[in-house]
């Protein structure tokens, strides 16, 4: 397949688009002739933005303000002419996009795509990031991608503002039939886990929730983010929003510092673009050392402490 | 309520993974429950429980093991439906929620419960693809949830945090894990599920063709990370570890 018309799905985010929807556009117009933006809610306010990362056409879904964008979103883009390819972030709202519009038109997804190439071609990483598939669609109609954060670099293109085109919603019967009541947004103090230099993050090895205190403390000291492995937040020991992993954040920081994690397939794919890797682990033969630039076979119950210590000291 | 949970066979998640020469996962070795599903069977559970309802979980897959299955009805659900058949060796994410679907119309639920993903393929995209196969409404990435009279309440994860979600029934929810705490069988339940009702069908049995359209060219060996240094702490451990972010420069 070559792809000549590609759409890219842009998620709105508070300043414009999220930065994975930004780093799918500008990989866009590497691969295709014609790129066009698809938004929804405060997004179709931001033609420039769209313009400037690559898009010659943004279509706006008249979403409306309480809904869940998936079924909206995902109609209106099978209601039209469909380009060749169209590539959607991974991100909640995302996968329910492709999974919509899978469903709708009966076409099936390549999902944590990490490259796409211009003959449609995708690459995915798999066991943890050790081996690398090549796939691609068997027989003609639109292709529909989920690519992964962090897959591409975001750079602008300097183009003009995208040329704005309403997509209409047909009828969604029942699909529609949810609404947003109310939004709960987390506080946050320091860098965000996705853009900070400097990750800590912890894992079963802390022990309990309140291990993660010296994680944080860390993280702060080390003007990071603090990050989280999935076993403890689904004990219940940190919020969801601080996981990194297959399912959480991807994140590519200068530093990655792992304690008490020990390497699952699961974390491994959401941590190991990282430029430099410290493990801190009781267990000698814990995966994640395979990947460890600095590797400590300790408890981190003492040497994060000391470690804290330590930095506080040089702080003074 | 009644309630049909979606759940996955999968190979060890701790056991060493390998492809076949279809490039399709080895599934040769004992199939597990996915833990991820757990949570669903849970959460169908308690709102059963709570108005005399039945839980039906529905699978795909190899149908010559059904631990993973019998793991589910040990915990309590009523009976399982598992779609079996040769062709839907590597199926794709989208004829998986087409086979699933199917069946679900035929039980004809209040509520369909999944995963967010499952542990194996971690496509993530099945439960949008059920709920847009049935014309329902859905939600993913619930962390709690509630039911009322004809509709659910439901705390979604969002990048920022959570939204509250009102859905009307019927309607597919997908959960993360801990949005409850799974109970561990009893013994008592762990007897009944060797006689509850296990229903394996085949593709030919519901009228269903497959999709496919879609294939893997080649795989590869990632460029590996190379392994540093890897020391015991002998109680150098933060003076190593601070060497190690100056020469970094990331002090």
């Amino acid at each position: 397949m070559t792809i000549a018309n590609l759409w890219v799905v842009l998620e709105p985010a508070e300043n414009g688009f999220t930065s994975t929807s930004l780093e799918l556009l500008s990989h866009a117009r590497t691969i295709a002739s014609s790129v066009a933006g698809v938004t929804w809610g405060t997004g179709n306010t931001q033609a420039t933005l769209a313009g400037e990362y690559g898009a010659t056409t943004l279509f706006s879904v008249d979403v409306p303000a309480q809904a869940l964008p998936g079924a909206a979103v995902a109609a209106a883009i099978a209601g039209g002419e469909l380009p060749d390819l169209v590539l959607i972030p991974t991100s909640y709202d995302g996968r329910d996009i492709a999974g919509r519009l899978s469903a709708r038109l009966r076409r099936p997804v390549l999902t944590n795509a990490t490259n796409l190439s211009a003959d449609g071609h995708t690459e995915h990483q798999i066991f943890g990031g050790t081996r690398l598939v090549d796939a691609h669609f068997t027989t003609p109609g639109v292709g529909i991608v989920v690519a992964r954060a962090k897959s591409f670099v975001a750079s602008s293109s300097g183009g003009a503002p995208a040329t704005v085109t309403p997509l209409a919603i047909p009828d969604l019967g029942r699909r529609g039939e949810s609404s947003i009541t109310n939004r709960h947004v987390e506080e946050q103090t320091g860098p965000k886990l996705e853009e900070a230099s400097v990750v800590v993050a912890g894992g079963r090895g802390i022990g309990e929730v309140t291990g993660f205190e010296i994680i944080e403390e860390l993280a702060e000291l080390l003007h990071g983010a603090a990050g989280a492995s999935r076993a403890i937040v689904d004990a219940g020991w940190v919020p969801y929003s601080l996981q990194v992993g297959q399912t959480g954040k991807t994140v590519k920081p200068d530093v990655y510092i792992a304690c008490g994690i020990s390497g699952a397939t699961q974390h491994m794919v959401g941590m190991k673009g990282s430029k430099v890797i410290i493990a801190i682990n009781k267990d000698a033969d814990a995966p994640i050392f395979q990947m460890a630039d600095l590797g400590i076979v300790g408890d981190v119950k003492t040497v994060l402490p000391a470690l804290a210590a330590a930095l506080r000291a040089r702080s003074k | 309520m009644n309630i049909v949970v979606c759940v996955k066979q999968i190979p060890d998640p701790s056991a060493p993974q390998s492809l076949d020469d279809h490039h399709n996962l080895n599934r040769l070795g004992k199939l597990l429950l996915d833990e991820a599903d757990t949570y669903g069977v849970e959460m169908a559970l308690q709102l059963a429980e709570a108005s005399s309802g039945e839980v039906v979980v529905v699978s795909m897959g190899d149908a010559t093991d059904l631990t993973g299955l019998r793991t589910a009805l040990a915990m309590g659900a009523a009976r399982a439906v598992v779609v079996s058949d040769p062709s839907l060796r590597g199926a794709t994410a989208l004829d998986t929620a087409a086979v699933l679907s199917a069946v679900i119309s035929s039980v004809s639920p209040d509520l369909v419960l999944t995963a967010t993903e499952s542990s194996d393929g971690y496509t993530g995209t099945v439960p949008a693809q059920i709920a847009e196969f049935l014309g329902w409404p859905s939600v993913t990435f619930a962390k709690s949830l509630s039911a009322s009279e004809n509709n659910l309440t439901v705390s979604r994860q969002s990048e920022a945090g959570y939204d509250e979600v009102t859905v009307s029934l019927p309607a597919v929810v997908s959960v993360t894990a801990g949005v409850v705490e799974p109970r561990y069988a009893s013994f008592k339940g762990i007897m009944a599920a060797k006689s509850k009702s296990v229903e394996v069908k085949s593709l030919s049995d519901l009228g269903l063709t497959l999709n496919q359209g879609q294939a893997i060219s080649a795989v590869t060996e990632a460029p590996s990370r190379e392994a540093g240094e890897k020391f015991v702490d002998d109680g150098t451990a933060a003076e190593k570890i601070i060497a190690f972010l100056e020469s970094v420069k990331a002090l």
